[in-house]
């Protein structure tokens, strides 16, 4: 079983390195890119069977370590 | 005054903070690795020092605050002992819910090392009580990212409740309302991104940073 997870900046966050990437399309002619925000993706092997508690587990997982609420929001799929 | 200074994998102010605190307080601090559970018996003042604990991966701070010794720091710092974090420190105090907000990449995205003017926002707390409020200091700083980030109601308390300790006279990250260096709300921990172990002896260039040992002497 695998899960993958989406850590993205919250709105209203700023993000430098979204900037600087949406600066440097521009830099190459990609006029239509009007923001871009720069998040991770992690990707879990995990054990068991049982999804729906697995996804259970790895939003803890996600509360406690993977993202900052502070900053950060995610979302999970598992697959 | 017995003190610590907390060693991961990837710090490298640890010796900094080691000689800052011995000088100051005429007794070597003890270095407790992170993979330990408990601090040495009767340590009073813990430092958790500068660097890249874990190569700054998935988050700086992120790892080390989730390391063996956590439980031990979170455990002194509420007993209400002075626990201070310095740069790396800093992000490692925010990641483990001791002190609010974040701190996020550098606005201007270039690693920052220069002399900080900062300005003492609060001379009250345990750590500033040897500085005058209001006054202007020279500290080092040397970060990727020391951008503090809390959302705008955080910072408004934080403010209103003198938290803020320390502001950079010439913001050179992008931190929300110029903040340098805060405290929790009940003033023993201390959060800052400048590093007062590195201004401790007119060969660093400066020594605006005993002050900030010093008050500690007399707090602890």
């Amino acid at each position: 079983m695998k899960a993958k997870i989406h850590v993205y900046l919250k709105p209203g966050v700023l993000d430098p390195q979204g900037a600087a990437v949406a600066g440097a399309l521009h830099t190459m002619g990609y006029d239509e890119v009007t923001a871009a925000r720069q998040g991770k993706l992690i990707e879990l092997d995990l054990s068991g069977e049982d999804s729906d508690a697995a996804k259970a587990r790895v939003d803890e997982m996600c509360q406690k370590l993977l993202a900052n609420p502070v900053i950060e929001s995610y979302s999970i799929k598992m697959a | 005054m017995k003190s610590a200074v907390i060693v991961f994998p990837g710090s490298n102010c640890d010796r900094d903070a080691h000689d800052a605190i011995a000088r100051v307080t005429g007794e070597a601090p003890a270095m407790v690795w992170h993979q330990e559970t408990e601090l040495p018996a009767g340590t009073e003042f813990l430092m958790v020092p500068g660097g890249f604990s874990y190569g700054d991966y998935l988050r700086c701070g992120a790892m080390a605050s989730r390391s063996n010794i956590m439980p031990a720091i979170i455990a002194h710092a509420t007993s209400g002992a002075p626990v201070l974090g310095v740069c790396n420190g800093f992000q490692i105090l925010t990641e483990s819910g001791l002190l609010p907000g974040s701190l996020m990449r550098n606005a201007g995205l270039s690693f920052v090392c220069e002399k900080a003017p900062l300005s003492v926002a609060n001379g009250n707390t345990r750590f500033t009580s040897r500085y005058d409020s209001e006054s202007e200091l020279i500290i080092p700083i040397a970060h990727h990212d020391g951008n503090y980030f809390a959302d705008d109601e955080t910072l408004d308390r934080i403010e209103g409740d003198g938290q803020v300790v320390f502001r950079y006279g010439n913001n050179p990250n992008g931190s929300a309302r110029d903040i340098a260096g805060i405290v929790n709300a009940k003033g023993n921990v201390l959060g800052m991104m400048p590093h007062p172990e590195r201004a401790v002896d007119a060969k660093h260039g400066g020594t605006d940073g005993l002050a900030l040992f010093e008050s500690l002497l007399g707090s602890a």
